[in-house]
Parts: C-alpha cells; structure tokens; sequence
C-alpha cells in the first residue's frame, strides 16, 4: 500500500490534546512516523487544518428500500465529500436492520461499495415498533456498535429499561430519539408562535423533554450510557446538563440545522423546513448552541435524511420529514459557531471526532503512531456558496441551497486511502 | 389603484388599501346582486376551476354563484372524483388542471400552505377557498365587509372572536385583516381552544366571555366541532355552551348595538341560542349575502392579473 506524507498542515488532534503545524505520515493505512516512511508521497497542506476523520452518529443510508433516495455508493461519498471518514447507519430501512442478516448485508454492502466506514446500528425493538426487543445479542456478534430505533421512539417505559439493561450486558450505547408521542399529537412543525400563525399542528417541545427526563432517570438507575439524539429543545438541554454535572450516563447531539434555523423559515411552507426534531424556536436554538459551547452536547451529527425531489414536492402536512447534512455539515457548523464567535475551531473539531468517538467508545480516536489512518483535512478560510447541484447525495432536499458559508473540507482519507481530494 | 395579484392567499399578504380595495369593488357587485338580471359579462370568456379536495357545501355553492353571475365557464372537482386518490400528487393535479388553458383555480385543501404551494407553480390564478387552520380569506373579507357596511368603519372597533380559535381559519383571517384595518382584536374560549401565542401579534387573549365581548362593537362565533370534544379540547358541548355560548341573558352584559355574527353553519344552543340567532343583533344571513358580492370582486381581481 501507498505511503504519504501530509506536511505542514495546522494538526489539531482532541483526542491528545495537539494543535500544532506539523507533519503527519502514514503507511498502510496506519499513521506512522514520517521519518520511518521509504518513499512516500509529499502532500503539502500549508494553510490547512488536518485532524482525526470525522464521525457522522446519524445518517440515513436508504438502502435497502428507498435506493430512489440515497444509496451506500451516493450517501458514503456525499460522506467522504463531507470530511467524514465514519458514519452511523441508522436501522430504519426497509426491511428494517433489526437482526443480525440485515447488519450482514448492510457490512457486505458496504465493503464494496462504500468509501467510508459504516458503522451498522441495530434496531432495539423489532422493526423498530417499540413493542418487542431484537435479538440485541446477535445484532452485536454482527458487528454493531450502537442500538436506536431512531424516527421514533419506545413509548412503554418498562420495555426502554429491559431494553437498556440488555444493552448493557452487550456493552451497546443506546442512541434515542427521545419523543413522546401523544404530545407530539401528529403535529408537522414545532409548537409556537409559528405554528399558531400558519395553522399547523404543533409538536410540544414537551414531547422531546419528557422522554429525555424518562431516559435520564433510566441511565441513572441502570447505570448504563443513554445518548440523546437531535437535542432541539431549551430545557431538554437544560436537563442534561443537570444530569451530567451528577455524573449520570447521558449525552446528547445537536444538528447543523437546529443550530443555524428556526421554525419562522416554515413561513413559507418549503418542505426543506420540515424535519423531525422540528425546527424550533429562536431560544431553543440558542440554547442548543449554548449546550455545545459549555460542552452539555458532545457530538454534531446530521440526521442525513434523504428524500426524492417527488417525495418532497408536496403540500407540507404530507411531506416526509427530514434533509439531507453530509456535505453541509462541517461549513454550515463553521459559519454558525466559529465564524459567530461561540466556539474554537479545535472545539468544533472536538465535535466532529473525539466527541462522537467517546459516545461510541472508540478507544484512542486519535493520530497516534499505529492508529488508523482515518483523516480530514479541512480549508477553514475557503469561501463559498452552497450548491445542491454539486452535491455527491442522491437527494436535493436541504435548505442551505443559497446559503453563503466559510471552511471546506479538502481531502478525505479512509484508512491511508484517499476518498476525496479537492486540491 | 391598480390590483396586482394573480392570487388571493391570506390576508396577511395583504396592505389595508389592497384590503379596502376589495371592499369596495365588492360593493359595486353587491348591487349587481340586486338588480333584476343579476349577472354581468366581466369573466365571459374565462375558466375557473373550483377544486375542493377537502368537502364543502356553503363556500362552494357561493363561489360557484359568483362565478356564474361572471359569466365565467365552470368545472367543479372534487377529491372523491380526481385523481388525488389514485395516487396522482397535488401539483400533478394541477397542472394537469392548467394545461387546459384554466384561467383561475379555486381551492379548498386541509393542508395549510397547499395553495401558496401549488400558486408558486403555476401561471394561472389561484384563490384560496380554505387551507386547513391557515387561512380563508373570503371569508374573512366577508365579515369585513359586513362589519364595515353596519359600523361604517373598522378602525377603532373592538372586536372579539369567540370559540375554537387554534383549529379556525376564520379566526386568523379575521385577525389579520382586521389588524391590518386597525381594529382591536380579542380572542376568547377555553386555553385549550385558544392559544396564548397570538398576544404576540397583538391580539387580545381571554378566557372569560363576559370579559372578552362587555365592550366589543363585533362578536363574531365560531362554530365547534364535536370532534374536538372526542380529542379532550373541552368536556362536552353542553358545558361549552354554559360558559362560552351566547344567549339572551350574555347579551345584556354586552353593547346595546352589537353585532353578532357567525360564519355558519350555527350550531344553535351551542355556540348561540335560536333567539339570538335569529334576533335583532344577528347579520348572520346578511354574511351570506355579502359573501356572494366578496367573491365576485375577488374573482374579477384576479382573473385581471392572470397572464395568458
């Protein structure tokens, strides 16, 4: 295998606490001193930020069932295109990844066809319907490393703590959509001002709070690690702050799109606007913003959620929810939080590797001599305007079409392989 | 002045004098109405479509009236007869529509924002007829117009909506339209019924009715639904009426010249009595009337600024 050498790029590393200017080698696939390497190949990154690939904890893959959308090939190179190098597939396909066949066809798949890392997760319940519990034994000797039943979410509190309590004797992080349906009421956008004035049914914030309380109160309990995905809502933050300060197993995610939109974008009925999370309230984004900055959420994870144009093209209440974040990720973060004087870029870094790397408990994500040649390399000063045509989705549905933003990623590798290069 | 827009969405989109344009174009059609031969010429020529692909009887038959005394060709659909059930999506219905060189579309839908949805996709007009808990501006321009007629003004007036504000179209478009016109607005019924987030607008919110209606010009009623009772929005009609509804002795509390109104159909003994209903306070038949003559304006309009 090829050798190369990444010199003088601004290397900021989480997880061993680097930032500095400096050169990074790797030889078959792993990191290695570049004074070890025998005739590698010189890639000059002055002027670029090089550190650990990132982690995406939540995309949707589409495939099998909806390959109209998103495919392995088209969603892992929109991820590579992205500067992610890993991604967490969620279970919800169609059928739906909750036994240990479905985790095999997803790994075959992926292997030949995917640039990046898939990372299978399984289902908690069968075919994610929040009644029985999937054979979580067998769903980890295939090789996931997560459980969600993400898109919804288990509303029997007894059946959530049997199921996390198995997850534990499995050592398999929970990864919950935390919603409570009869509050939810069937609603298609946050509950608010917005919703008022447009007349449409409204999602309670309430919805989201409750079952994170509900989840917070299991992890304690059982003593086993509960992540909150898609944190939208002011005091679910508050919550797990709250619970973190006393130690409690939880964490949480923010989106890019509930960190940089709020629900008064739906004034047009754009489906792009409509996700689950909704959309919330310019306090609520504020709050999750705020949540990042003091280190209540630990990850950025799209919610990748690819939909046809047909799908999309339709009165809002029918619209499917969801957008599609792998290659708007990293600028439209950037722009918000660096750019708008919240975060560091190596904080934002953070979020993107060792972050996500700890709630999956990745030992060692890092640059380490002898670890996996997993790197991003990013181009924090490159100016640009979002265009959904050069996208390497499938899908078109974001609603950062337009969207003037700042940084770049500019070359991806995937275990000393490169996946994406722009320079 | 001069109409601009090939469709009428919300009354929000709205500037008072393109509001009081309306109003006034609408008076002229009134009295077309009242003549012995009640149609004129001004759409012969032109085709309207009336789409309703959530049921109507009242708005439809009115709309259908108007158009009629326009001299305009009509086809009316219905969602049981389009092809939205086989399977066909909205905007292919409507440019299936279009395609047969349609001039106006007239529309009701249960979802808010369908029209605006299918009017950025099309060259034609489109009126709203009713999307979903959003908007009906007709309507709303009807109990304007009505208000106006009776009052001789709507700046200044107090105003109070009383019912099922969160599931009503009628209520919004009232609110907006009557802001824009400078009236004061007040919203009152059971917190279930009326939410809190319209005090950011500048609407009123209560949930005492005496409070609500002791020094409004307009009580305008809305109609509840017994659907919202099987949804837990309130224990039963009987005690909605009990405490929201109007009857002889509420009216003693209220103006002497008040105006009672209702957007139809009445459920009577709920949101009002028969007596009140049918007493000197009431224009609610008078709203139908005026509804014909709002429709013919807003059709003319329109149909005006539609490109062929």
């Amino acid at each position: 295998m090829s050798e190369y050498i990444l010199k003088n790029a601004r290397v900021i590393d989480p997880g061993r606490n680097v930032d500095s200017i400096g050169d990074i080698g790797v030889r078959d696939g792993v990191i290695e001193a570049p004074e070890k390497l025998h005739s590698p190949e010189v890639i000059d990154l002055s002027g670029k930020v090089l550190s650990p690939g990132f982690i995406d904890l939540h995309v949707h893959l589409r495939q099998p069932g909806n390959t109209q959308a998103e495919t392995i090939a088209t969603g892992t190179a929109a991820a590579a295109a992205g500067g992610f190098t890993s991604i967490v597939a969620m279970p919800n396909t169609t059928p739906a990844a909750d036994n240990a066949g479905a985790i095999e066809f997803l790994r075959q798949n992926a292997a030949a066809q995917g640039v990046v890392h898939v990372l299978p997760c399984g289902n908690m319940t069968k075919e994610g319907k929040g009644q029985e519990m999937s054979g979580i034994g067998s769903l980890k000797s295939a090789g996931v490393v997560a459980l969600s039943d993400d898109g919804r979410c288990i509303q029997d509190h007894a059946l959530m703590r049997h199921v996390v309590e198995y997850a534990k004797s499995f050592e398999l992080p929970i990864l919950d959509h935390c919603e409570d349906n009869q509050l939810a009421a069937g609603g298609v956008m946050h509950e608010g001002k917005w919703s008022v004035l447009l007349g449409m049914r409204g999602i309670s914030g309430a919805s989201e709070e409750l079952m994170i309380a509900r989840n917070i109160i299991l992890a304690r309990q059982i003593d086993w690690q509960i992540h909150m995905q898609h944190v939208s809502v002011r005091e679910s933050v508050k919550l797990l702050r709250a619970a973190r300060a006393e130690g409690i197993r939880v964490t949480g995610e923010a989106t890019p799109h509930h960190i940089a939109l709020t629900d008064e974008c739906i004034k047009r009925y754009d489906t792009n606007y409509k996700m689950n999370p909704p959309l919330r309230s310019e306090s609520d984004r504020q709050a999750v913003i705020e949540g990042l900055a003091d280190g209540t959420l630990t990850a950025i994870a799209t919610d990748h959620a690819p939909h046809t144009r047909t799908a999309k093209e339709v009165e809002f209440d029918s619209a499917p929810c969801g957008i599609i974040g792998l290659e708007t990720a990293l600028p439209v973060s950037y722009t918000i939080l660096v750019k708008g004087g919240v975060l560091t870029l190596p904080q934002l870094i953070r979020l993107f590797t060792a972050g996500p790397a700890e709630i999956l408990r990745f030992k060692n994500y890092d640059l380490a001599v002898g670890s996996v040649a997993d790197i991003t390399v990013i181009d924090p000063e490159a100016c640009w305007t979002v265009d959904k045509n050069t996208f390497r989705s499938k899908s078109r549905n974001t609603p950062f079409h337009g969207m003037s933003v700042q940084c770049r990623p500019v070359l991806t590798m995937v275990a000393g392989k490169i996946v994406h290069r722009e320079f | 002045m001069q109409w601009t827009k090939k469709d009428l969405l919300c009354l929000y989109d709205l500037s008072a004098e393109e509001i009081e344009f309306i109003l006034d174009t609408a008076a002229e059609f009134k009295k077309v109405s009242e003549r012995r031969v009640k149609k004129v010429p001004a759409l012969r020529g032109k085709t309207v479509v009336n789409l309703f692909v959530e049921p109507s009887t009242r708005t439809r038959v009115s709309f259908e009236l108007a158009e009629q005394r326009l001299s305009a060709d009509i086809v009316n659909m219905q969602a049981q007869s389009s092809s939205l059930l086989k399977g066909e999506t909205l905007l292919d219905t409507v440019r299936n529509i279009e395609a047969l060189q349609v001039d106006l579309v007239v529309m009701r839908h249960s979802a808010p924002g369908a029209q605006a949805f299918i009017a950025r996709n099309l060259k034609c007009g489109v009126v709203n007829a009713g999307d979903g808990a959003h908007s009906h501006p007709t309507q709303a321009l009807l109990d304007i117009f009505t208000v106006r007629e009776k009052k001789g003004r709507i700046a200044g007036l107090k105003v109070a909506i009383i019912g099922d504000i969160l599931h009503s179209r009628v209520a919004r478009s009232n609110i907006w339209g009557l802001l824009k016109l400078g009236a004061q607005v007040t919203v009152a019924g059971p917190a279930t019924l009326v939410p809190r987030e319209f005090e950011e607008i500048g609407v009123r919110v209560c949930h005492n009715l005496r409070e609500a209606v002791a020094d409004a010009d307009v009580v305008n009623l809305l109609r509840i639904q017994h659907e919202r009772q099987t949804a837990g929005f309130f224990p039963s009609t009987g005690e909605y009426a009990r405490f929201f509804g109007i009857n002889d002795e509420t009216l003693k509390y209220m103006k002497p010249d008040v105006l009672i109104m209702h957007p139809g159909p009445i459920n009577r003994g709920v949101e009002l009595t028969g007596d009140v209903a049918d007493g000197e306070h009431s224009v609610i038949l008078e709203q139908v009337t005026n509804g014909l003559a709002i429709r013919m304006a807003v059709l003319y309009l329109v149909a005006g600024c539609v490109k062929k």
